[in-house]
């Protein structure tokens, strides 16, 4: 089942453009990295998905259905009701969490799910249920500053699940850790991968997305430049993407 | 005149001039909300009203507002003003004033919050109103309270300005028995009883921004 359909998204900013037509879809269970060198759009096209960003040209579909069309050269975007309905299909994590730092743990997880219609006691039921899975439970009362970075990532990725979404989106999401901390954060997601958590992962970690992902999408000056399996991604004999792997990899 | 008595007539004075600071205080930091917002507002209109307004309050003297809107009713429109009205003009001029200050105070507050907190409440569902209520207004309360501080601890002092009207608060009254005494005794009593007070403001402020200590942002 197809979960993301992204269609010729275009973005420009300032004049520039930095997404010159991208076309990806992403099917239920799959996991799928979008790497490529800084500035060539991976980010921008995440936050198109998001509706973060508004796209310039393109459609946009979650699950079937619309979030966004082009109509004679313009985006039109779904009513307010309608994208209030598409956006629980998906979450977010932030390269930099984005947690509510004047919130307790506990609270950060559990406000979303009661703004989104539960209960005070369902919604710290099934907070405690993901900050248990993702080892935090004794971090519940904690305020996000007496947090390691890595312990600030997973519990945004508490706040994330516990909304069940069908779709997870990753914005870098250890690019603002040391590596002592990225691995704990790599391992939580590998996780998810391993139950077949649906997610779009934009990483610079070469290494974990040849590990984790089913597809690999290889980004460069705002256009998708290949993808594939690991497999056929990183044997690759496009020399421009043998050069970006090698460089990274060798970091 | 007696130490007591005069005292008794400072002590009164002191009455006023705690009425007008909390008065004040009650009106002006939850009406410069509002009018931070009209100041960020994206409609034009509303935010160029909003920052000539503050604009002429922090502009001109908050002594010459005093007596312009003791005056405006008779001076403007013929109305005669009872003896109450004294007060009455203090308070809503020292409102608007520091409703002004206030207001940009907020508005810096309000602009320091990092976009990414708006984005995550977004994309939990949260609604405009309540990404305000919710996750900006009480960091932007924790992030202007130094500022807020320095704002009330003027305000104890300004509250002397409404002596331009002859209101009988402290200040008016120290100086009327200073000139009678012809001694500086009274004001020197009116300037430690400032002191007193804006030392027990000062740390009754110290105890709330201590009180936000819980976290950082």
């Amino acid at each position: 089942m197809e979960l993301v359909r992204v269609e010729n998204c275009r973005k420009t900013f300032d004049g520039e453009e930095i997404l010159k037509g991208i076309s990806m879809t992403v099917n239920k269970g799959e996991v799928v990295s979008v790497i490529g060198p800084s500035g060539s759009g991976k980010s921008t096209l995440l936050r198109c998905c998001c509706m973060l960003e508004t796209m310039d040209g393109g459609s946009l579909l979650f699950a079937g259905r619309s979030a966004a069309k082009e109509e004679d050269g313009k985006v039109v975007y779904a009513t307010h009701d309608e994208l209030k309905e598409i956006r629980k299909t998906f979450g977010l994590v932030f390269q930099n969490f984005n947690l509510f730092p004047h919130y307790t743990v506990l609270k950060n997880v559990t406000e979303p799910q009661i703004i989104a219609g539960k209960s005070k006691e369902e919604a710290e039921k099934k907070a405690f249920d993901c900050l248990e899975k993702l080892g935090l439970s004794d971090k519940a009362k904690s305020y996000p500053c007496q947090l390691s970075g890595g312990q600030q990532q997973r519990v945004s990725i508490a706040r994330a699940l516990a909304l069940e979404p069908e779709v997870l989106f990753f914005d870098e999401p250890t690019s603002a850790l040391d590596p002592e901390l990225t691995g704990e954060v790599l391992k939580v997601i590998r996780e998810l991968a391993r139950i077949h958590m649906t997610m779009i992962i934009v990483t610079h970690e070469m290494n974990f997305a040849k590990e984790v992902s089913d597809r690999v999408i290889f980004m460069e000056n705002g256009l998708i430049r290949a993808q594939g399996t690991p497999d056929e991604l990183f044997g690759s004999d496009d020399e421009r993407l043998r050069s970006f792997i090698g460089k990274l990899s060798s970091n | 005149m007696s130490l007591a008595i005069m005292f008794e007539k400072l002590m009164s004075g002191m009455g006023v001039t705690v009425s007008i600071f909390i008065l004040t205080l009650v009106f002006s930091i939850p009406l410069g909300l509002p009018l931070s917002l009209a100041r960020m507002s994206k409609s034009r209109v509303i935010s160029v009203v909003s920052a000539v307004y503050i604009s002429i309050m922090r502009g001109t003297p908050l002594m010459l507002q005093i007596i312009v809107i003791y005056f405006l009713p008779y001076f403007g429109f013929g109305i005669n003003v009872s003896s109450g009205y004294r007060f009455i003009a203090v308070i809503i001029a020292f409102s608007l004033n520091y409703a002004a200050y206030f207001a940009e105070i907020y508005r810096s507050g309000i602009q320091s919050i990092p976009k990414g907190q708006y984005e995550a409440a977004q994309i939990l569902g949260y609604s405009k109103s309540q990404t305000f209520s919710r996750i900006v207004m009480p960091q932007m309360f924790k992030r202007v309270l130094p500022a807020m501080t320095n704002e009330i601890i003027t305000l104890v002092k300004d509250t002397s300005l409404s002596f331009a009207i002859a209101t009988a608060e402290m200040f008016t009254m120290a100086k009327q028995i200073a000139a009678k005494e012809a001694s500086l005794m009274p004001l020197m009593v009116a300037g430690i009883f400032y002191y007193v007070f804006n030392f027990i403001v000062a740390l009754i402020c110290q105890k709330v921004e201590k009180h936000y200590d819980y976290y950082k942002i």
